[in-house]
């Protein structure tokens, strides 16, 4: 049976994880690479990395990154954060990512999408959508959580499905950072909207939030990044936890 | 110099990911990823991955010349095909109505939608993303080292549907059964990715590289002269 993904997420910026991650006995807590194995030999099913590098002189940094652990690391890579042309799909994907995310971007040019998921097939294309709670309904935002774009998140999910998107990483910008939970209203209104893989992200304080991200969200895969980085709980634990409340994972 | 192990590149997606997942398992060898035909047909093993849509896997293979040599390469040494480097071997993809190379009887079909909900009623999605048990359904030198049941990394909306039961190598569940690996003479193709299934996935690629197929009773047909 296909197993729910746990995917932990690292902010890059120039060429160091940010927040650090607080693994035993691990020598330099900002090193991607060094983190990208640990998580892997703890059995994450997938990795995100997200560049919020600010700088264009930085950008490439995270190819180099992406390079190394690609060497190393034989599990599924997405990368996002600053990728604004096919161009940059490319340079990722030929760095070593499988996968690559679009956030603002597809919002300023749809077509990016397209193209996009054209040259390169739907499977290495996500659309990151950051939503908040606007009204009666969820509204995307962009750069962050800072934008407003007044589109709606259900009708825009819909459409980057229709664009080439063979996944979503749907966040929840009222949840992020809260440790409160998933927002699981959102998560199962998307998931239901779409035939495409949905990854839940945004808002996970207890391995509890992922099983509820998962079964009441109906999210196909639980991203999250600081209940793993700072120790609170490892992926092994995460994934038993899971099973014992009869989700399929691998382990 | 003739190359140990060419990986096809037909410019379907990127093949980072499976050269340096079989650098890691040969390091020795020379691994190379190639589109001139002279260079497979002297290589001593074949890798033929792919991602995208069969209509572009097709054109892209004719574009560059190279459906002789793929013709040729799994009839005569170890070929391991992988997602839609399996799927293009068989006969006819209903994806965009494509005619393929033929080498395998059968076809490939599309996750019926009428047909993906689980036991508990929820819609499945597609594409079928995520680890999935792979079960063998014969024994078989590229298994070796890996346990029955194992997970691989699946991302594909697409599936074969071998017209020859007896290629077929392991299968999973999606909901129903579907064909996952095939096995005929020196051809072993999978439909998961093994250079992103982790350990499981170098394990496989570890045997593939390895591999003789004139020493298995099942090339026999195909290489009498190996096995005598």
């Amino acid at each position: 049976m296909l197993a729910k993904r746990i995917i932990p997420c690292l902010d890059v910026t120039n060429g160091r994880v940010v927040k650090g991650v607080n693994f035993v006995e691990l020598k330099d807590a900002g090193d991607p690479v060094e983190i990208a194995r640990r998580y892997n030999e703890a059995g994450a099913d997938e990795l995100t990395f997200l560049d919020i590098t600010a700088s264009s002189d930085n950008r490439d940094l995270i190819l180099h990154i992406i390079e190394a652990v690609a060497s190393e690391v034989f599990i599924p890579l997405t990368v996002g954060g600053g990728v604004r042309a096919v161009g940059d799909v490319q340079r990722l994907l030929n760095a070593g990512a499988d996968k690559v995310s679009i956030n603002t971007s597809a919002v300023s040019n749809p077509q990016l999408v397209k193209d996009a998921s054209d040259r390169y097939g739907s499977q290495c294309i996500v659309v990151a959508i950051d939503a908040k709670r606007v009204g009666d309904h969820w509204e995307v935002f962009t750069h962050g959580g800072r934008t407003p774009t007044g589109l709606d998140a259900i009708e825009w999910a819909k459409k980057m499905e229709s664009l080439g998107a063979g996944e979503l990483l749907l966040t929840s910008m009222d949840r992020d950072g809260t440790k409160s939970g998933f927002d699981l209203e959102l998560t199962r209104a998307i998931s239901d909207a779409v035939d495409i893989p949905i990854i839940a992200s945004g808002g996970v304080g207890t391995l509890q939030h992922l099983v509820d991200g998962v079964r009441e969200g109906r999210a196909d895969a639980v991203l999250a990044a600081s209940i793993f980085h700072f120790g609170e709980y490892g992926i092994d634990e995460a994934k038993r936890f899971m099973k014992q409340h009869g989700i399929e994972v691998r382990l | 110099m003739s190359v140990d192990i060419a990986v096809i590149d037909y410019g379907m997606g990127n093949l980072r990911s499976v050269s340096k997942a079989i650098e890691h398992v040969a390091p020795a060898a020379s691994v190379v990823v190639t589109s001139d035909p002279a260079v497979i047909a002297e290589a001593g093993r074949v890798v033929f991955p792919g991602q995208g849509a069969a209509p572009d896997c097709m054109r892209e293979i004719d574009a560059r010349g190279l459906r002789q040599v793929i013709i040729d390469a799994a009839r005569s040494k170890p070929f391991l095909g992988i997602c839609m480097g399996m799927q293009v071997l068989f006969e006819h993809s209903e994806e965009g109505d494509t005619a393929c190379l033929g080498i395998l009887p059968g076809t490939v079909q599309r996750f019926p939608r009428e047909a993906m909900h689980d036991a508990a009623g929820n819609t499945l999605k597609v594409p079928h993303m995520g680890w999935n048990n792979v079960h063998q359904a014969m024994p078989h030198p590229l298994w070796a080292g890996i346990e029955e049941g194992e997970r691989f990394y699946f991302v594909h909306s697409y599936f074969v549907q071998p017209a020859t039961p007896e290629v077929i190598a392991g299968f999973s569940h999606y909901p129903f059964p579907f064909t996952c690996a095939v096995a005929s003479g020196n051809i072993f193709a999978v439909q998961f990715h093994p250079e992103k299934s982790q350990n499981t996935g170098l394990t496989l690629l570890g045997n593939f590289v390895t591999w003789n197929p004139g020493a298995s009773e099942t090339a026999c047909d195909m290489s009498g002269a190996a096995c005598a």
